[in-house]
């Protein structure tokens, strides 16, 4: 495979198929670069969530390769996902919070998982959800909040761990724009900490909100790419930006 | 918005790999469990005191097996039979000679024919003790060792040359019915045990899976979020132990019960036999240690069908 040392994910060739069904992504060929902000559009049904649920490890291609963090995923035996799991910051398109668990519990989760000891763990959650603005709702339950404050608890849960790339499944689909906004200011604070992120919408608006992106465009399953800037192994270091 | 506040000492206090099961109250609160309020700890009972049952049934049989072979297992019984009781009486006197001069004989004893006919009065009654009805003449001897085939033969050929018509037995031979039977209900007891250990462990595996099963989206979340396998497994092993470890108590303390009140029941019998089959100290602490063994099987068992369900997953 065309890796180059530093790149934080190398789709080569990739293709996807549900058991016996046509594939729903096909020869999805491209490279993420650290510290780059992604959005990833396309329709309703263009393979949006299943090419990130192939960034968040959820799913083996039918196909291709993929490399994560300089490392072959497709031979990486199953025991070791968890490693490269915990690299990776996701905010699934339902939040998926864990019902029964508080606001704190919730986002103390990736931390637990990752060993550390609960005498650590108060100081950082509290100060997470602070940053999302729930520090007064750090006992509720998920059925106790709004889908505004789901969302920031799913978010909170992501970034808590610092991850070196955070997955976002279209996550101002819930929200009002003022929401909306606020969300991508809080993903570009994570990015320019050096985090990759990858952001699937098909709000084409949102896209114009931070310049500095990168968009990465799904058609029926396929990554169409009118600039040139996703081709594999890519033309330039760095895609084109949004504005561009 | 501003930055996000990574506390700087908690990426190195994050382990890179391989990080330790959850805590207590971590893992309670990750799988909150029904405990206790499900049928399976009473399932996990039942068997176990059915197990306890048939293992002191077992064991009990087993002593009394044992202690009726080491009874037996060194007397034998001459038989003179003689119509002429003033014959059968030189006879026995000579046997006894003939006996007493074999090495391998530690003692003897010529029975009294009162006491032959206090025997035969239950069957015979008030004719046991006619002359009318020759009783054969019966010599109990105790050998020095186990009366087997060869020391049998030996005797009988000493006999055979001075009281002709003698007959040796071994008391263990007459028995070996009764052991035969005694095996089998061991056999049975064993079997018994076997079928209740599979039962059980069924019980655990569909408990586990049951739990697994309402608990499927957690465990998804924590796969997502970079839990292990083992970190998943022990959660759901702290349940099946805790529940496993009140079932065995309960059923040992039922299966106990019911061991002691039989125990009693037998005793009463006054039976010489039927004594021989108390249970001891280690056989008390065999049954004791049934509910350790249910909770090992169950720990086994849930840890087996909880990282199979995960395997099923990436």
């Amino acid at each position: 495979m065309n890796e180059r040392a530093g790149d934080t994910v190398n789709f080569d060739n990739v293709g996807l198929r549900y058991g016996t069904e046509p594939e729903v992504l096909s020869d999805l060929s491209f490279t993420l670069f650290p510290g780059s902000f992604y959005f990833l559009t396309g329709a309703s049904g263009a393979g949006k969530t299943s090419l990130l649920k192939l960034l968040y490890l959820a799913q083996r291609p039918s196909r291709g390769g993929i490399r994560m963090f300089g490392k072959d995923m497709i031979t990486l035996p199953r025991e070791q996902l968890p490693t490269y799991r915990r690299r990776l910051g996701v905010v699934f398109q339902d939040f998926r919070l864990v019902k029964h668990l508080t606001a704190f519990d919730n986002v103390a989760l990736p931390l637990r998982l990752a060993g550390v000891p609960e005498s650590e763990l108060q100081k950082p959650v509290d100060d997470m959800l602070d940053w999302v603005g729930l520090s007064h709702r750090v006992k509720a339950r998920p059925a106790t909040m709004s889908g505004g404050e789901q969302q920031r608890v799913a978010i909170a849960r992501a970034v808590i761990g610092r991850p070196d790339m955070l997955i976002a499944d279209e996550p101002t689909g819930n929200v009002d724009p003022e929401m909306a906004l606020k969300l991508l200011r809080l993903f570009e604070a994570l990015n320019r900490l050096g985090t990759t992120v990858v952001v699937a919408t098909h709000d084409v608006h949102l896209l114009k909100k931070v310049p500095e992106s990168l968009i990465m465009r799904l058609n029926k399953g396929r990554l169409t790419d009118p600039t040139g800037a996703l081709k594999f192994p890519p033309r330039s270091t760095r895609p084109m930006r949004a504005g561009q | 918005m501003s930055t996000p506040p990574f506390a700087t000492e908690l990426a190195d206090s994050t382990p890179a790999k391989a990080p330790g099961p959850l805590k207590g109250s971590a893992a309670a609160l990750l799988v909150p469990q029904a405990r206790l309020s499900g049928p399976i700890p009473w399932v996990i009972a039942i068997m176990i005191a059915l197990v306890v049952i048939a293992a002191a049934g077992g064991l009990a049989l087993n002593n009394l097996t044992s202690n009726a072979r080491a009874e037996l297992s060194g007397a034998v019984t001459i038989q003179i039979t003689e119509a002429n009781e003033t014959l059968r009486k030189q006879k026995a006197a000579t046997a006894a000679e003939v006996l007493t001069a074999q090495d391998i004989v530690a003692s003897l004893r010529v029975v009294p024919e009162e006491e032959l006919d206090e025997m035969l009065r239950p069957w015979l009654g008030d004719g046991a003790g006619s002359q009318d009805l020759p009783i054969p003449a019966l010599i109990d001897v105790q050998l020095s060792s186990a009366s087997g085939p060869a020391e049998i033969a030996r005797l009988q050929a000493a006999l055979d040359a001075d009281v002709p018509g003698a007959r040796v037995d071994a008391q263990s031979e007459w028995l070996q019915p009764v052991y035969s039977a005694l095996s089998s209900l061991q056999y049975l007891a064993l079997a018994l045990i076997a079928l209740l250990t599979f039962a059980c462990a069924a019980a655990v595996w569909l408990a586990a899976r049951s739990a697994f099963s309402n608990h499927r989206e957690t465990v998804e979340i924590m796969h997502l979020l970079g839990g292990t396998d083992a970190q998943i497994t022990r959660i759901f092993q702290r349940s099946v132990v805790r529940d496993a470890a009140f079932g065995g108590l309960v059923g040992l303390g039922l299966g106990a019960g019911a061991v002691w009140l039989l125990g009693r029941q037998f005793a009463a019998l006054d039976s010489g036999m039927v004594a021989g089959g108390v249970l001891g100290m280690s056989d008390w602490i065999i049954i004791a240690l049934i509910p350790l063994a249910g909770v090992a099987l169950a720990l086994v068992t849930g840890r087996y069908t909880i990282l199979m369900a995960l395997r099923r997953m990436l």
